[in-house]
């Protein structure tokens, strides 16, 4: 892989789900460093190419080029190590543990710990222990969590949950980190923070960020380039400028959608 | 005096096989109604290498720990990487448990459904109690370890954990070869506690009967199920004078639990802490 090539190259993704292609042959790039930004209408696919990226499906058809490797069809903790993270739409934690176990448990799996000397509770893992607690209470603080480190992870209002899967998906040190709307839910005050937060967090662990999000003001703010997404297929890619220039685009969201489903449909 | 002494050491090889039965279901989050395979599996393991053999008592016990061990795998690699669900897993290891039943009733050196007359009682209450410690220490640390956080990770929610970097299916058959192991060494300790062993013992209804122990004790505790697991030996034993209604009792007891505790007893905490907070509350005022 040469430092031009960008960190994920999409080709030609398709993926059925009995008669309903999810995913059209749909292509995109996310060059390293970025915020890329997903939008386009509910039902796009948008979650479905989150779900081939990671491993969760398996595509039906095209390529997954990440690190200089095709990862479509690769178990997802492999992917994982690899270095993809991700959050989910509707949040998904580990809700009747703390938060800090919510974040060491990640650190953990990377971490080598020798069997027999965990069953027997050897110093030398207890050390190791240790010192991944430390780091999963750093990695709470970043989020401004340190607080609630001890708080079982369910009983947490729904901003800091959202927080907290951005926290445990860091705590797997991923080079791209995928963010499933993360806004959704939010007032346009907590939107505004979030956005805030997304930035620095990419500033601070260097990673690229690829998120999918329907609040348009932190897309427009925040994503640059913007790729839009329907009906399965790449509608339109640019700078967010470009993207609301774009008629195609306007059409699809405005409701001339019907052209581009006869389209599809045939 | 001596009836006592049986109630307790046959409660505490009781709790050995729950302890295990509770690193897979409590902490894992995977059913089970074929637990009481396992715990046949060590007992006869160990019981026709003492028999037959004469290995010394402790060698045995390895033995039949690690045979049932060995056993899980060849339920658990099918049905595991098929990621069977949890109710459809326990519905495939109860058709295996039950078929393993059958075979024992059959070779002849388990001596069939007769069963396995005059083994040693080696089992004594000392034994007992130091594999229930060492059980006991060895799952809290299985637990706090990074194998033990893959395994409640994956009970709270498989997708996300997987999204941590957890090998669903190799953390799901770890867990499931721990807990087997667990009743393997419970089922030979009982093999030479009750010095007979035969096949009708280790049906679905002990399989149930270790389940019910976890669930009602609260999935994701070890104390809780202990704590059941006791009872459920000595409730019916301490109600024989009221004869049949000792049975009712028993059924009643499981009812009221989980109407009024679904979470079960201890619900996902432990009895230290427990203990610990009611301690601080004492000293706050």
């Amino acid at each position: 892989m040469s430092p031009r090539d960008p960190l994920l190259s999409v080709k030609g993704l398709s993926r059925d789900f009995g008669g309903i292609r999810a995913v059209d042959s749909f292509t995109f790039d996310v060059r390293e460093g970025t915020i890329t930004g997903i939008i386009g209408p509910n039902g796009a696919g948008k979650t479905t190419v989150f779900n081939l990226v990671t491993g969760i499906y398996r595509p039906s058809a095209g390529s997954i080029m990440f690190c200089g490797e095709d990862i479509g069809g690769f178990r997802p903790d492999r992917i994982v190590r690899m270095g993809i993270a991700r959050t989910f739409q509707n949040i998904r934690l580990f809700n009747r543990r703390s938060c800090l176990e919510n974040v060491l448990t990640p650190l953990m799996q990377r971490e080598k710990f020798s069997f027999l000397g965990a069953l027997a509770g050897s110093p030398g893992n207890r050390n190791k222990d240790r010192k991944l607690r430390g780091r999963a209470l750093e990695l709470l603080s970043e989020l401004g969590l340190e607080r609630h480190a001890s708080c079982q992870a369910g009983t947490l209002p729904y901003g800091l949950q959202r927080k907290l899967e951005i926290a445990r998906a860091l705590a797997t040190e991923p080079s791209l980190l995928l963010l499933d709307e993360p806004a959704a839910g939010m007032n346009p005050e907590e939107t505004r923070s979030l956005a805030r937060l997304i930035s620095e967090v990419r500033e601070k662990f260097q990673i690229t960020i690829l998120l999918i999000e329907h609040h348009m003001d932190l897309v427009m703010n925040i994503c640059s380039p913007v790729i839009v997404m329907n009906f399965g297929t790449l509608l339109a890619t640019g700078t967010p400028g470009e993207i609301r220039e774009n008629q195609a685009v306007v059409d699809a969201y405005l409701g001339k959608g019907k052209i581009k489903n006869e389209r599809a449909a045939g | 005096m001596d009836y006592i002494l049986s109630i307790v050491i046959l409660a505490c090889i009781n709790m050995i096989a729950v302890l295990g039965l509770s690193i897979f279901t409590g902490f894992t989050g995977l059913f089970s109604l074929g637990h009481a395979a396992f715990v046949a599996v060590g007992a006869y393991t160990s019981a026709i290498l003492t028999y037959y053999y004469e290995v010394p008592f402790i060698l045995a016990l390895a033995a039949g720990a690690a045979a049932a061990g060995a056993v899980s795998l060849i339920i658990g690699i099918p049905t595991l990487r098929a990621k069977l669900r949890s109710d459809y897993f326990a519905i495939a290891i109860l058709g295996f448990g039950e078929a393993l039943r059958v075979l024992l009733e059959n070779f002849e050196i388990t001596n069939g459904a007769r069963g396995l007359p005059g083994i040693e009682s080696f089992t004594t209450l000392p034994i007992v109690l130091v594999c229930l410690t060492a059980g006991v220490f060895v799952a809290r640390n299985f637990l706090r370890s990074r194998w033990g956080a893959a395994c409640i990770a994956i009970r709270e929610d498989p997708v996300a954990a997987e999204m941590a970097g957890v090998r669903l299916f190799r953390t799901r058959l770890l867990s499931l070869v721990v807990s087997a192991v667990y009743c393997g060494l419970s089922g030979g300790l009982l093999a030479h506690f009750l010095s007979f062993i035969q096949p009708v013992m280790f049906t679905l209804l002990q399989s149930t009967q270790l389940l019910a122990a976890v669930i009602a004790g609260g999935m994701g505790s070890i104390s809780g199920p202990l704590i059941a697991s006791f009872v459920f030996i000595a409730l019916p034993e301490a109600l024989r004078v009221a004869q049949m209604w000792r049975l009712v009792a028993y059924g009643l007891l499981l009812v009221l639990i989980m109407v009024y505790r679904p979470q079960g007893l201890m619900g996902y905490s432990e009895l230290s802490t427990l203990i610990s907070r009611i301690l601080k509350r004492g000293e706050a005022r």
